[in-house]
């Protein structure tokens, strides 16, 4: 290692620590502390040794003047499930184009694990090295059947060679079909995907997702125009993945909120991130956000 | 050797004579087959030996090389002419034999045959067609073609024509083999200020011209003199012609600049709303020339008004019956409203014909300023840069201060929004389109100054009209200002290097490359990309 | 197991190509290309009712050469969703190529009786300029043939691709590329014939070209290779890779969010398109004998969409009927009423997008669907 490296890694680790100081709660998230200093690479599997898998460091990202992502700093750790709320116009939906490749930040990095620099990579690759996200509006593929839909999501090669030679195989077919169970569309798998109600639809999105199995899914408001019931089981589907996945979600809802952090077998709180004028307004559980004056103040009050 | 006698005699006698009287047996049928059959170098030849001794034969064998109507049989070569055959050298009528061969001349023949129709050209009655002849003689200018060059000066009474003469003399004569004609040759030729005379002294000093030192001495001298005078006229007209050029094209791209860009309706068919307002130009142009003909050097001032209503008229019925079913479906309609431009395109082939109509500037549009020796800016032009500018004013006021201009921003950019807040927005669409297609119909109204006017007047302009909107970036009239401007100078720029088409090319490919690095073009707007 | 949606999808998509129906109309189309056509024109004499005219067999060659157009057409645009408005280029850079060989084929034939084709002579050149230096050969020709449009549709692809060009803008470059290349083609430097072109073809491999059974042997290889294609598409489209396109065609952040590069699934439709394109314009110039800039317009361009639209999108079927549709109905009306033609081509345009989003093909289907089964609306 180089000196000017280990310099850096010093400098940063400096300013790591004192911005920790000033957090009002960090609670399990990833520490960071343990990966400054090494090496980057940007191939092979997503290294998350140091118990984190995402970090979101000094982001700002800006539209003509307009700072959308004002060095938001976030991490997520294994096994997570992050709910971050925020009013309209928050940075909600930037910070996950960062994140997933489709707007590149002015200033800030965004690693994946320990070892995968998000900024370096195109959105496919990304998506290759397991992170899923499922978009504000759904997004499924609306003249393809709801099956193709989930086999297009299968995990697999995704070069042109194989999928031109690409057989479905009968334990692919019966992934599929424990998928169609898992989103409730048992029965519709030869249903054109865009006759389906926007409750489906998303659940759909959300099978699709899970098809590829990542290891970090970034839901956009996935229970928007959803029934009451269909929000329940959509919760249920959220906690039973908790552990296995980690999860960012994005909502308004803050019933669909409290189900979230409520539920679940794990003992330990939820920690919930308020999104301000693109960046972090407060973190910690949600009791103690709902109680802190300046969300009351922005967004819960309002 | 008794060629070369005979011809001296031979032009002491015509000059002598004036060869209108046609009687001169100067081109003999050995002469005619001379020009007409054999190796292109040898008939180059026999075709300018017999230019030193023109007479009417002369002329007609030409003519009728130059329009493939001569033929040659044996020894004799005939023109034909409505299935009569005549002999080239005498004229006298015959019978066309079987075996006639057509005679074949490549461009290089066709290059030197219309040269000699030009030289041939210094002896007719008409001033005019002498001038034209000197022009077109400048760009051929050969020593061979002096003796004919003395002849003309001799009996030219014209004084200017008689100084342009001298010029072509001079011309002729750089390239004389006499050392100290050319060195006066070059002298008289500095004090020009005429771009060809400059290449032509350029040309000498090139390769495989001028060998002689004191000459190339002279001839550079010259050349720096004559291009301190041109450089800037040249810099100037190149300058004004990019602009004239984008001026036209920033008020094409203004319409669009609304249709597409405010409203994002790709509207293939605004090239044929410009030739409606061009057609309604015309229109108006021959009712004033019918109903007012002393009034006729203002018709353009009402026919401003009418090609903008006229295009506005055709643009709001296509909204409200094809377009409005379209928003949102980019795609289809691109492929309809180019459906619509093949109808209107047939549609005024059926009323007007196929061929263009004459549209004539009035008398105070004609003509232009003299600003240098080789920089003239044509009134029609500078009005209509003037007139761009004015639109580009009114549709900016009309967008930014109006309360119709609020509305269609409103609209535009957020339809649901506006239509709660009672803004009727069916309407506002139908204005904001009709709008957008009277300048189209203003544009076709300038163009119908400075072009042709026809049913595929708007075909030309469609390609170019989108690139200014594209690289302009959707939604900026700013953008489509500075890109119709700058493209259209760019275009002369590269003209004067590459030539026209070449030019068109690498703008085309700039445009290309430049959206590959800015999608959203120059004055694109970055924000949050919405999914999708 | 869920056996009920199981066996339908797992049917639909490990089934065999073609069904027996289809295998069997494939034999019948087959057969009437190799067959029926020849017979009829050559066999059956001239005088007999049934006789196939030659001007029925080049213009059924020739109406072939541009369903293979729109079949290529449909697979960027009805499949992938991208609109070309290139392919008229593709098109007439494989007749280019093919006319190339065919200028050479001339030899001493010409007006001028030189070795060079006569526009060269006429442009007063002593030789060949580089770019028809492999023009005598009939396979570096063909392979010219594909390789040109390829390349140029790669290398164009590749860069308005990896920019992430969409939508009516890349509809307009393509445009706007086409429209380039017409204007080079029609200077005589270029080295093409400028305005004229090519014409005055004499022969192919050494065999004349203005006999009969030229005539057939190419309607009929015409004929097989549209059959070729459309099998060739019809796989495509069934294999993942063609599911894939049409992901791309309905949501492609989706896809590009579910892990696939969608520059190379594009690039590499987006070629092939090209190619076959630059193959039926190469069966095109020898069977109506001229090529000329003017394939290279805008409007040609746009045409092949429109027959693509006025079949059916999305089918593959649909582009072939349609080709047939307009084309067929363009020679009738420019021989009895030419002056309402561009009336008629003008009104389809705006039809088809107003009322026939599906094309015939759609109408058709949507038609039995209903007679089938009266109660039900119609099913896709």
């Amino acid at each position: 290692m180089t000196p000017d490296l280990l310099e850096e890694g010093t400098k940063r680790r400096e300013a790591y620590l004192a911005r920790q100081a000033s957090a009002l709660t960090v609670g399990e998230s990833g520490g960071q502390a343990a990966s400054f200093g090494r090496v980057v690479s940007s191939t092979g599997e997503v290294d998350t040794a140091h118990g984190g898998i995402l970090y979101v460091d000094d982001i700002t990202v800006s539209f003509d003047g307009f700072r959308a992502l004002n060095k938001l700093t976030l991490n997520i750790a294994v096994g997570e499930l992050r709910c971050i709320i925020g009013p309209n116009g928050a940075g909600k939906t930037t910070m996950m184009d960062v994140i997933t490749g489709k707007t590149k930040p002015d200033s800030g990095r965004a690693f994946f694990g320990s070892n995968i620099d998000l900024l370096r990579l195109r959105e496919s690759e990304i998506a290759g090295r397991g992170i899923g996200r499922k978009f504000q509006k759904p997004t499924v593929f609306e003249q393809l059947s709801v099956f193709e839909n989930l086999e297009l999501a299968l995990k697999m090669d995704r070069r042109v060679r194989a999928s031109l030679m690409h057989k479905l195989t009968s334990a692919d077919s019966d992934r599929i079909a424990e998928m169609l169970k898992l989103i409730h569309l048992k029965d519709s798998g030869s249903r054109t995907a865009g006759d389906l109600s926007h409750g489906q639809k998303q659940w759909l999105e959300i099978g699709m997702l899970l098809m590829q199995d990542p290891k970090l899914l970034l839901l956009d408001e996935p229970v928007a125009g959803m029934t009451d019931e269909e929000t329940e089981r959509t919760a249920e589907l959220f906690l039973s993945l908790e552990g296995t996945h980690s999860l960012v979600v994005v909502e308004h809802d803050m019933k669909f909120i409290g189900e979230l952090v409520n539920g679940g077998q794990r003992e330990k709180k939820k920690i919930v991130t308020v999104l301000h004028e693109g960046s972090v307004l407060a973190e910690g559980a949600l009791a103690d956000v709902q109680a802190n004056e300046r969300v009351v103040e922005v967004y819960l009050g309002r | 050797m008794l060629r070369h006698l005979l011809n001296s005699v031979l032009v002491a006698a015509v000059s002598a004579a004036s060869f209108v009287s046609g009687s001169a047996i100067a081109l003999t049928s050995d002469t005619a087959k001379r020009i007409a059959v054999g190796e292109n170098d040898d008939r180059i030849k026999a075709l300018s030996d017999a230019l030193t001794n023109p007479d009417e034969a002369l002329a007609r064998l030409i003519d009728a090389l130059l329009d493939d109507s001569a033929k040659v049989a044996g020894d004799a070569v005939l023109l034909v002419n409505n299935g009569k055959a005549i002999h080239a050298a005498t004229g006298a009528a015959t019978t066309l034999p079987a075996t006639a061969e057509d005679v074949v001349n490549n461009n290089r023949m066709r290059n030197e045959l219309e040269g000699a129709k030009a030289a041939l050209g210094l002896f007719s009655e008409s001033l005019t067609k002498r001038n034209n002849a000197i022009v077109q003689l400048k760009d051929s200018a050969d020593e061979g073609k002096l003796p004919l060059i003395d002849r003309a000066l001799a009996k030219e009474t014209d004084a200017g024509l008689k100084a342009k003469l001298e010029q072509l003399r001079a011309a002729m004569l750089v390239a004389s083999s006499d050392k100290q004609k050319r060195l006066d040759a070059v002298a008289a030729l500095a004090s020009s200020s005429q771009p060809s005379v400059r290449s032509l002294l350029q040309e000498r000093l090139n390769a495989g011209g001028e060998t002689d030192p004191d000459v190339r001495a002279a001839l550079s001298t010259a050349v720096k003199a004559i291009e301190g005078r041109l450089v800037w006229g040249e810099r100037l007209g190149v300058i004004f012609s990019g602009l004239s050029l984008g001026s036209i094209l920033f008020l094409v791209a203004l319409g669009l600049a609304i249709t597409y860009g405010l409203m994002g309706v790709i509207n293939m068919a605004h090239g044929e709303l410009m030739m409606i307002g061009a057609y309604a130009t015309y229109l108006v142009q021959n009712a004033f020339r019918q109903h007012l003909p002393n009034a006729f050097d203002f018709y353009i001032i009402a026919a401003i008004p009418m090609s903008f209503f006229a295009a506005a008229l055709v643009g709001a019925a296509l909204e409200r019956t094809v377009i409005r079913w379209l928003y949102g479906r980019p795609l289809e309609t691109l492929l309809a409203t180019w459906g619509i431009s093949l109808v209107l395109i047939q549609t005024m082939r059926t009323f007007f014909g196929a061929q263009n109509v004459p549209v004539e500037n009035p008398s105070w549009l004609s003509g232009g300023v003299q600003v240098m020796s080789n920089l003239i800016l044509p009134y029609n032009r500078i009005a209509i840069l003037f007139f761009s500018f004015f639109v580009l004013a009114t549709v900016w006021l009309l967008i930014s201060k109006t309360r119709l201009g609020l509305f269609v921003r409103g609209v535009t950019q957020n339809r649901s929004m506006a239509a709660c807040m009672g803004v009727n927005t069916a309407k506002i669409d139908t204005y904001a389109f009709a709008l957008g297609a009277g300048i189209a119909g203003l544009a076709g109204c300038a163009l119908s100054q400075v072009g042709n006017v026809g049913p595929d007047l708007g075909q030309g302009y469609i390609v170019d009209s989108f690139m200014v909107v594209v690289l302009g970036g959707v939604g900026q009239l700013a953008g489509t200002v500075y890109a119709g401007l700058g493209l259209g100078v760019l275009n002369k720029l590269l003209e004067g290097w590459t030539g026209a088409v070449l030019a068109k090319i690498i703008v085309l490919a700039f445009i290309v490359i430049f959206i590959q690095r800015r999608p959203q073009g120059i004055f694109a707007l970055k924000g949050r990309s919405a999914e999708a | 197991m869920n056996t009920s949606i199981m066996s339908s999808t797992v049917n639909q998509s490990t089934a065999t190509l073609l069904g027996t129906r289809a295998r069997m109309a494939l034999a019948a189309v087959i057969a009437i290309l190799v067959l029926v056509i020849p017979i009829f024109n050559l066999v059956v004499p001239a005088d007999s009712v049934f006789h196939l005219s030659d001007y029925a067999v080049s213009l059924l060659g020739k109406i072939m050469c541009y369903a293979i157009c729109a079949l290529a057409m449909d697979l960027i645009w009805g499949y992938t969703g991208i609109l070309s408005l290139g392919h008229g280029l593709f098109f007439a850079l494989g007749g280019y190529a093919m006319g190339m060989y065919l200028m050479r084929q001339i030899g001493r034939e010409g007006v001028y009786k030189s070795d060079l084709p006569d526009f060269m002579v006429f442009l007063d050149w002593k030789e060949v300029p580089w770019h028809w230096l492999g023009s005598q050969s009939f396979v570096v020709q063909m392979f010219l043939v594909v390789a040109v449009p390829g390349v140029l549709a790669f290398v164009f692809g590749y860069f308005a691709f990896r920019s992430r060009i969409k939508g009516v803008y890349f509809s307009i470059i393509t445009q706007a590329l086409t429209y380039a290349s017409m204007l080079l083609f029609f200077r005589n430097e270029t080295g093409f014939g400028g305005n004229n072109g090519f014409t005055d073809f004499k022969r192919l491999l050494g065999i004349p070209t203005a006999t009969s059974s030229m005539r057939v042997t190419l309607c009929v290889l015409t004929g097989l290779i549209l059959v070729v294609f459309y099998v060739m598409s019809k796989a495509i489209i069934a294999s993942k890779y063609g599911r894939v396109l049409q992901a791309i065609r309905d949501a492609e952040s989706r896809v590009l969010f579910t892990g696939y590069n969608t520059l190379w699934y594009k690039l590499s439709i987006w070629t092939l398109s090209a190619m076959m394109c630059g193959v039926a314009g190469a069966l095109y110039v020898p069977q109506v004998g001229i090529i000329n800039p003017g394939e290279m317009s805008p409007a040609a361009s746009i045409e092949i969409a429109i027959w693509t639209a006025v079949g059916g999108r999305a089918t593959l079927i649909g582009p072939i009927v349609g080709a047939f549709f307009v084309n067929g109905a363009k020679s009738w009306f420019t021989v009895t009423f030419p002056e309402y033609w561009l009336y008629f081509l003008g009104a389809m345009f705006i039809a088809v997008t107003l009322f026939l989003p599906q094309g015939i093909v759609g109408l058709v289907r949507k038609l039995s669907a209903k007679y089938a089964n009266p109660t039900k609306r119609g099913a896709p």
